[in-house]
């Protein structure tokens, strides 16, 4: 099913024209209307009609977090502030929180993309839609609540948390769409037996999970416990929230609703634009917000664009699932690794649950890595021999994998933290 | 039937031991025999207890990683050389002890040694071969 098949089939060609449109416009209004702006495209000596063609894109100044912060709060607001119906903000984790202001089309539109990714979750106005996002400043709530009435679904506003309630709503209200973190989809599967509740008589059929990194082998833990297929959504707060991009049944690679939102790839280290297929940081730009519009704003997520088309039928173009953040880059030893490269060389053993730990220290100037990692029943042995070999294999393995030695630790199960939102994988104790 | 042990991973942090065991207590499960391998980062418990699917039940509800498995108890007559005679069994069958521990049984007459061999079927054919009194569970459970 498309929810906008004039929108998500459109030529490409068309596209791009309506693309460029929406830019010129979308350029002259923050010109305009926000200081921030225009002290940055002068700066560079950039003006609006400079930009002729999408290409021209690349002359204009990138927007990082850390600029948004000296706006805060309202600063970057491109209408008066009675014009904004909401406010929302990205949680804070790495200094002040940004805001997003909302107006009353910007609302209409974050529905109106949302309502694409849940039908291509399958939604129907037929489902129950289990909507365990965090409900409040994160997006993530809303974000779904908005898309799910604009489809007529039903939809549970239960928020994340509350596992017990979680699980006996999912079984008595028959929900057939779970929306949450992957982990805690999986921290879902877990509790199902100690609640109680038999997992193979829930009705669900589809979650759109997203909000935090994760893998195809989660995926794969995950469809295979819940009976469900699993497809991953991606947005951000500073953009629109959840909404930018949304996996299809196909699963390779999320679409970008780019009539909305114009993706561009650029190397991290040279912000200069990648070609199609190419790694690189994900930089995104608002064409139709009205409340907080955002001008190549790096997201820090890397991935890669995709062109070729879909076999859904869609023309949007794709991105790769998440594969790491330019800022949460470890350099170990001078070497750069990912978190998610030592996810995905933990979930190749068997047994190995998806719940670890990375811990980086240095002691002696030497930077050391741990990895913890939950004793599961598969695991586990009654001879210390065969858990220090089980130990061992899996540091060969991560080894093997990143290139550097790690030291893993066995921990007892369910004692690595569970996040309703964001799951914490990398504790950095380096004091540099 | 085989005598069965349980056996629970502890990590090497303050009053782990003391929970597990606490879990125990309170579904008022008495330990028959226990011994504690320990590396420096985790330790394994191994238990025997007289019903051990109610033990493994009430660990894992407390989140305890458990497992349950056979051994071989034999009895030993508590005197200089009685464990080492069971062992020699065991070496000339060519059969590897993974480990062992012992306890006396309430008479004080008798030694009760768990064994683990790397095969337990071995294991107990080879020391019923040579007459040594291997213990049913149901022995063991009671004692």
């Amino acid at each position: 099913m498309i929810w906008n098949r004039e929108a998500e089939c459109m030529q490409i060609g068309e596209r791009e024209k309506l693309q460029l449109e929406r830019l010129k416009a979308v350029l002259k209004r923050v010109y305009e209307n926000v200081s921030y702006y225009r002290k940055c495209f002068d700066e560079i000596k950039v003006k609006p009609g400079d930009i002729k063609s999408l290409k021209d894109i690349k002359k204009l100044p990138f927007t990082t977090k850390t600029d948004l912060r000296e706006g805060y709060p309202f600063g970057l607001f491109a209408v008066p502030r009675q014009e904004i119906v909401e406010v929302h903000t990205s949680s804070g984790t790495t200094g002040k929180p940004t805001v997003s202001g909302y107006t009353k089309k910007d609302i209409e539109i974050w529905g109106e993309v949302m309502a694409r990714a849940l039908t291509m979750v399958g939604a129907t106005k037929e489902d129950i839609i289990q909507n365990g996002y965090g409900y409040g400043l994160f997006t993530g709530g809303l974000g779904v609540h908005y898309g799910a009435q604009r489809i007529g679904a039903t939809v549970i506003p239960i928020s994340a948390g509350q596992t017990k309630r979680q699980l006996e709503i999912m079984y008595d209200f028959g929900s057939t769409i779970l929306t949450c973190t992957p982990s805690y989809a999986l921290y879902l599967t877990e509790a199902a037996e100690e609640v109680g509740i038999d997992i193979k008589k829930l009705k669900l059929k589809a979650g759109c999970f997203g909000a935090e990194m994760w893998t195809d082998r989660m995926r794969d833990e995950i469809e295979k416990r819940f009976h469900l297929v699993a497809l991953n959504i991606y947005g951000l707060t500073e953009i629109i929230g959840p909404g930018v991009a949304q996996e299809c049944e196909e699963k390779n690679g999320l679409h970008i609703f780019d009539d909305h939102f114009y993706p561009e790839v650029v190397s991290p280290d040279t912000l200069e634009p990648l070609t199609e297929g190419e790694k690189g940081e994900l930089v995104l730009t608002t064409l139709t917000r009205e409340g907080t519009p955002m001008i190549r704003f790096r997201t820090r997520d890397v991935t890669a664009l995709r062109r070729e088309p879909c076999k859904c039928g869609r023309t949007l173009v794709r991105m790769d699932r998440i594969t790491g953040r330019t800022d949460d880059r470890l350099k170990i030893r001078g070497v750069l690794i990912f978190p998610s490269q030592i996810e995905k060389a933990l979930l190749e053993i068997k047994g190995v649950e998806p719940h670890y730990q990375i811990i980086v220290t240095r002691t002696q100037h030497l930077d050391e890595l741990e990895v913890q990692v939950e004793t599961s029943k598969k695991l586990f042995s009654d001879e210390v021999r065969h858990l220090e070999e089980t130990r061992k294999k899996i540091e060969k393995h991560i080894e093997n994998a990143i290139g550097l030695r790690v030291k893993v630790t066995l921990v007892e199960p369910k004692t690595l933290p569970r996040s309703e939102g964001k799951a914490k994988r990398v504790i950095d104790k380096r004091q540099l | 039937m085989e005598v069965k042990q349980i056996s629970v991973f502890l990590e090497n942090k303050k009053g782990r031991l003391w929970e597990a065991l606490d879990v125990l207590a309170k579904s008022q499960i008495n330990i028959r025999a226990l011994s504690i391998a320990d590396t420096s980062e985790f330790g394994i418990l191994r238990l025997i207890v007289p019903d051990p699917e109610k033990a493994k039940k009430v660990l894992a509800k407390n989140n305890f990683t458990v497992r349950e498995n056979d051994v071989i108890a034999v009895g030993v007559p508590d005197k200089p050389g009685g464990l080492a005679g069971i062992l020699k069994i065991l070496t000339d069958a060519d059969i590897n002890v993974e480990y062992v521990y012992a306890f006396v049984e309430k008479s004080g007459k008798k030694a009760v040694v768990v064994l683990r061999t790397d095969s337990i079927s071995k294991g107990k054919t080879a020391l019923k071969k040579a007459g040594v009194p291997v213990l049913s569970a149901e022995e063991v459970y009671s004692l």
